[in-house]
């Protein structure tokens, strides 16, 4: 397959994996951001190949795991109401609110449906005049601007029966808080390519700086991953703590600028509850007053319940780089993929998940000679 | 499902045929043996590029068949129309369903027909039954995998998978994807007509792959060790799996099965399968081992290895 099997060449990553055993003097520990970096690492073997000094952890970009259960609760509701379309990406459908989701909704009859986008909704909304149709906006900067197109869209063309409920948060607020934490274990930052794709290195720079991070903006396959790590050790073996892009075939200084501006007219800066993390200052988007008829939290009223989380779950620590899944008491036991205490077990992008999937029972590991 | 069936059907219909849990029953007939099975079929869209549900419904029993080692015979066919069905449909599905029949040197001999009102089911479910003989001396079960064996995959796999998913979601590929839903019965005969000493197959069909690997592994109670590299996947499937965020190993198949083999006659099974056109690139994907018993695990492309999991429930496209 052209454009990623170049990033997955097995005799590239050697290279790099040796690079890294000769660069390394010290024990360094690195974060990636991105639930979606977290799955290709422990898909792919990343980990198996970096020297013993090296620790990954995997960090808060897990935009189903972070949804708090409020919110889902309140989807719960808006989807098991009659003459309600409740349509949402395929992860959020397994995700625990308080002891159901939304495929329970389904299964007793609500009309619940897997969209790809969120214009497939508003497409839906067009079709379906007498039904209501409301798209779960969740995701990271990544998916907001789609779904900032979705309301301009319904607005200019004076679709009153499709609203968005939005959960919508932002990266860099969640980094600085790992960083601000008081026991910070984070020495560099592998940020989410992606995420960089639309906003840009920018918002990375004061970070960098106040906290003496190095950030290194970092694409999905092994080789990309590789290589920003390698970036991220290289700053730090050298004392720099610089923004640096390692995804440069896709991520411009500025960013996106028609996907930004279209997220500065949809879209507010508003603090968000993240699951399992709690609330952080100035780290969501909400729709600005001039969409309030297409925020179907206005338009369906329905009031939270004030969401229970299970509280054997530590998903919290997880998402925080506190914890790694296996050492989670519930892992696996009491927590897995069909009895699931928490939503990083269920999230495609969930690290629990990561582990369940593909290091359940620690398969022997080859030994690498690098 | 697996849970389901241990749970309820295994329990409450206790046959040592049934127990072996493989996808049909080889039960003694006189001095012969006799191989049993039975399918529904329930698809949406009922047709798609490269099939219908009346070719599923035909090939997809007759590989059952074929699994055990028989030579398909006959099938029996039961229609559950639902009210409100095209009969131009029901024709062309029919007819699909005869020229299928036709292809596989099988006949269908009886069958039934229900019309259930409007709502009561979702427009045409079709059940196949089939029945056929094993031959003397052929043995194909999980029971008889062995650490050591060889495992092979007859063709690339995913397509039907993509194919059907490319019509429920609208998604337009540049090359569009065809199901590759077909009769497996001449690449296993082919097999035993050669003498290889087969032991156990499986058509990749609902979960892909994958699922199939992990239901032989926790039957036969061996471990299997795949190399990802050496599973044959289309490009376009790859091409259409890395844009929806599936993984190719969990897609379904129609028309594939996984193949094991003593080591030493392997690389006769894999030049027997590539012969035949169905079986052109199938390839020689990993072994048994002693252990750990139940599980599959996979080395990556880069050389590290992980697990590959059952499943729970259905691949979920993701969010980005």
């Amino acid at each position: 397959m052209r454009y990623v099997d170049e990033y997955r060449g097995a005799d590239e990553a050697r290279r790099y994996a040796r690079a890294l055993h000769s660069l390394v003097t010290r024990p360094w520990t690195l974060m990636e951001v991105c639930g979606g970096q977290t799955h290709a690492i422990v898909r792919f073997g990343i980990d198996q190949l970096l020297p013993p000094a090296l620790t990954l952890l995997h960090g808060p970009g897990c935009p189903v795991c972070v949804t708090p259960v409020e919110l889902l609760d309140k989807a719960l509701a808006i989807a098991s109401r009659p003459g309600v379309v409740f349509c949402s990406f395929g992860d959020m459908l397994r995700v625990p609110g308080s002891g159901r989701d939304l495929l329970s909704v389904k299964a007793a009859g609500g009309d619940v449906r897997i969209v790809y986008s969120p214009m497939d909704a508003l497409a839906l909304a067009e079709r379906l005049p007498e039904r209501e149709v409301v798209f779960f906006a969740v995701g990271f900067e990544t998916t907001a601007p789609a779904c900032a197109m979705a309301a301009h869209e319904a607005r200019r063309r004076g679709l009153r029966n499709f609203s968005l409920l939005v959960a919508h948060v932002l990266v860099p607020p969640a980094m600085e808080a790992i960083l601000a934490a008081p026991h910070r274990r984070v020495d560099a930052f592998l940020a989410a390519g992606h995420v960089c794709t639309i906003m840009g290195m920018e918002a990375y720079e004061p970070l960098a700086h106040a906290y003496r991070v190095p950030i290194v903006a970092t694409g999905f396959e092994p080789l990309d991953l590789l290589q920003g790590i390698h970036m991220c050790v290289a700053q730090l073996e050298s004392g720099r703590a610089e923004v640096e892009n390692q995804y440069a075939r896709a991520v411009r200084p500025a960013g996106n600028e028609s996907a930004r501006a279209m997220l500065r007219e949809v879209f507010e800066v508003v603090p968000r509850t993240w699951r399992g993390i709690g609330p952080i200052p100035a780290s969501g988007l909400g729709l600005r007053a001039a969409f309030a008829d297409w925020d179907a939290e206005r338009k369906f009223d329905v009031v939270s319940v004030g969401g229970r989380e299970d509280a054997a779950c530590r998903s919290g620590l997880v998402l925080q780089g506190q914890l790694k899944p296996p050492e989670c008491p519930a892992f696996g036991t009491r927590c897995t993929p069909d009895t699931p205490l928490g939503a990083t077990m269920v999230s495609s992008e969930g690290a629990c998940a990561a582990y369940y999937r593909y290091r359940r029972f620690q398969v022997p590991c080859p030994t690498t000679s690098p | 499902m697996r849970q389901l069936l241990e749970d309820l059907f295994l329990e409450a219909f206790r046959s040592p045929a049934l127990a072996e849990r493989h996808d049909g029953a080889v039960v003694p007939l006189g001095a012969e043996r006799l191989a049993f099975t039975t399918d529904s079929y329930v698809v949406t869209p009922r047709f798609f590029p490269g099939g219908d549900i009346g070719k599923l419904a035909v090939y997809g029993t007759v590989n059952d068949l074929a699994m055990t080692g028989a030579k398909p015979l006959y099938l029996s066919a039961g229609f559950i129309l639902e009210e409100g069905l095209s009969l131009d449909e029901l024709r062309r599905v029919v007819a699909s369903m005869r020229e299928a029949a036709r292809e596989c040197g099988v006949e269908i001999v009886t069958g039934d027909t229900k019309v259930v009102d409007r709502g009561k089911a979702d427009g045409l479910f079709i059940n196949t039954s089939g029945v056929g003989r094993v031959s003397e001396g052929v043995s194909v079960h999980p029971r008889r995998v062995r650490p050591g064996d060889a495992v092979l995959v007859s063709g690339d796999v995913g397509r039907h998978g993509i194919a059907v998913l490319s019509v429920r979601e609208g998604l337009a590929f540049e090359t569009p994807v065809a199901s590759d839903c077909a009769s497996l019965a001449p690449l296993v005969a082919a097999l035993l007509e050669a003498g290889v000493e087969v032991h156990c197959l499986r058509d990749t069909t609902r979960g892909g792959l994958a699922t199939a690997l992990n239901e032989i592994a926790l039957d036969a109670g061996v471990g299997l060790e795949v190399d990802e590299p050496a599973v044959p996947v289309d490009e376009s499937v790859a091409g259409a799996c890395e844009l929806l965020g599936l993984d190719p190993l969990y897609v379904a198949c129609e028309g594939r099965m996984v193949v094991f083999v003593p080591e030493p006659q392997a690389e006769r099974a894999r030049e027997v399968l590539c012969r035949h056109p169905l079986g052109a690139v199938a390839a020689r994907i990993g072994r048994v081992t002693e252990g750990p018993r139940g599980m599959v695990s996979l080395r990556t492309r880069l050389g590290g290895q992980r697990l590959l999991d059952l499943l729970s429930g259905e691949q979920l496209p993701r969010i980005c």
